[in-house]
């Protein structure tokens, strides 16, 4: 199974190692604000819609998702089943996929058992800052764990202090709307081609129209007719050029 | 009970997805037409999550174009859109919906 340059590049110890982690983390840091108000919302979302602070933890540490335990959570509140909520999760977090393929070239080397490590801190922002390494970067997959490490770290307190303080805020607060404004927040820099932009308002249409569904199956309708126009959308732009 | 088989649920999927090519399919490549479909997920997915929670009044549950959530939400979405920053997205809209509560407008 292993390739022969196995073992190299990302040996914790080895010299090049730790100066990489610090470069990613210190990339990493003026991200931090941003995620800070996020997860703390995705822990308050968890214990108002019925988890305990421990299970809302627990979910961080576990699904370790932002925008699927923020669904989650809405879908516990509309009483949808388990299986519909774990199907939800599944397309939400589609786009890791996505990253894992982009990042595969950056492993090379690493070792099985650690591959899991990297793989579970795997986040669109720790994506986003591997992603704009300086080109100069000798050791991108230590750069990566760098800022993987400190968005776990700071997720992880936020929906920390969120699950904490979540049970204590007055219910007359209108909370709930911190999670609309937080995918709004990760909307708008999205939609950067034409594609996603179509993608987005047909989504947005169809998950409006079929709000009636049960079990907020209007999510996965909207997503599906989103995506396949947006699909249509590329390939004809493919073919005009 | 119900709940922990859901946190464990989310975690295996988000674990799977994660791993998928680095770990998993190591080497493996999939056709352009499903990498470049996966690109368009979060702008369809984000989409579907906001646009019912801005479009449907809070308070009796139908469609309403003139609930303050939806006024609200397009102001923040200029915000974000201005700023790039969660926080100052979240300050803008919470504190205007509370204004606008306290006007009586819900």
């Amino acid at each position: 199974m292993r390739h022969p340059e196995d073992m190299t590049e990302i040996i914790p110890h080895s010299p090049q190692f730790r100066p990489a982690f610090w470069r990613g983390m210190r990339a990493f840091t003026p991200l931090v604000p941003g995620v800070v108000p996020f997860s703390m919302v995705a822990g308050i979302a968890a214990v108002q819609a019925g988890f305990t602070p421990a299970e809302s933890i627990a979910f961080s540490l576990i699904g370790y998702a932002g925008s699927a335990q923020l669904i989650a959570s809405q879908m516990v509140t509309s009483h949808a089943p388990t299986v519909l909520i774990v199907l939800s999760s599944l397309i939400v977090n589609l786009r890791f996929a996505m990253y894992s393929a982009s990042l595969l070239p950056l492993f090379v080397g690493v070792p099985l058992p650690r591959r899991w490590l990297l793989a579970y801190g795997l986040t669109d922002q720790a994506y986003a800052v591997t992603m704009g390494r300086p080109v100069t970067e000798p050791s991108p997959a230590a750069y990566y764990a760098g800022a993987a490490a400190l968005m776990w770290l700071t997720w992880q307190s936020g929906t920390a202090v969120g699950a904490l303080v979540g049970a204590k805020i007055p219910s007359t607060w209108p909370l709930d709307f911190a999670v609309p404004l937080s995918f709004i927040a990760l909307l708008v820099p999205v939609l950067q081609r034409r594609p996603q932009v179509f993608a987005a308002i047909v989504s947005a249409v169809v998950a409006v129209a079929a709000h009636g569904l049960p079990f907020r199956l209007n999510l996965i309708l909207g997503a599906v007719c989103g995506v396949a126009v947006g699909q249509l959308m590329q390939r004809w732009q493919a073919k005009s050029v | 009970m119900n709940i922990w088989l859901l946190i464990v649920g989310v975690g295996l999927v988000s674990l799977c997805l994660r791993a998928s090519f680095l770990v998993l399919l190591r080497g493996r490549q999939l056709p352009e037409r499903v990498t470049s479909s996966l690109g368009l997920v979060p702008a369809a997915v984000l989409a579907a999550l906001i646009a019912p929670e801005l479009l449907y009044s809070s308070v009796t549950g139908t469609l309403d174009v003139l609930n303050p959530r939806l006024v609200i939400g397009l102001l923040a979405a200029a915000v974000a859109w201005r700023t790039r920053n969660v926080l100052w997205t979240l300050m803008v809209g919470l504190g205007l919906l509370l204004v606008a509560q306290g006007l009586g407008w819900r």
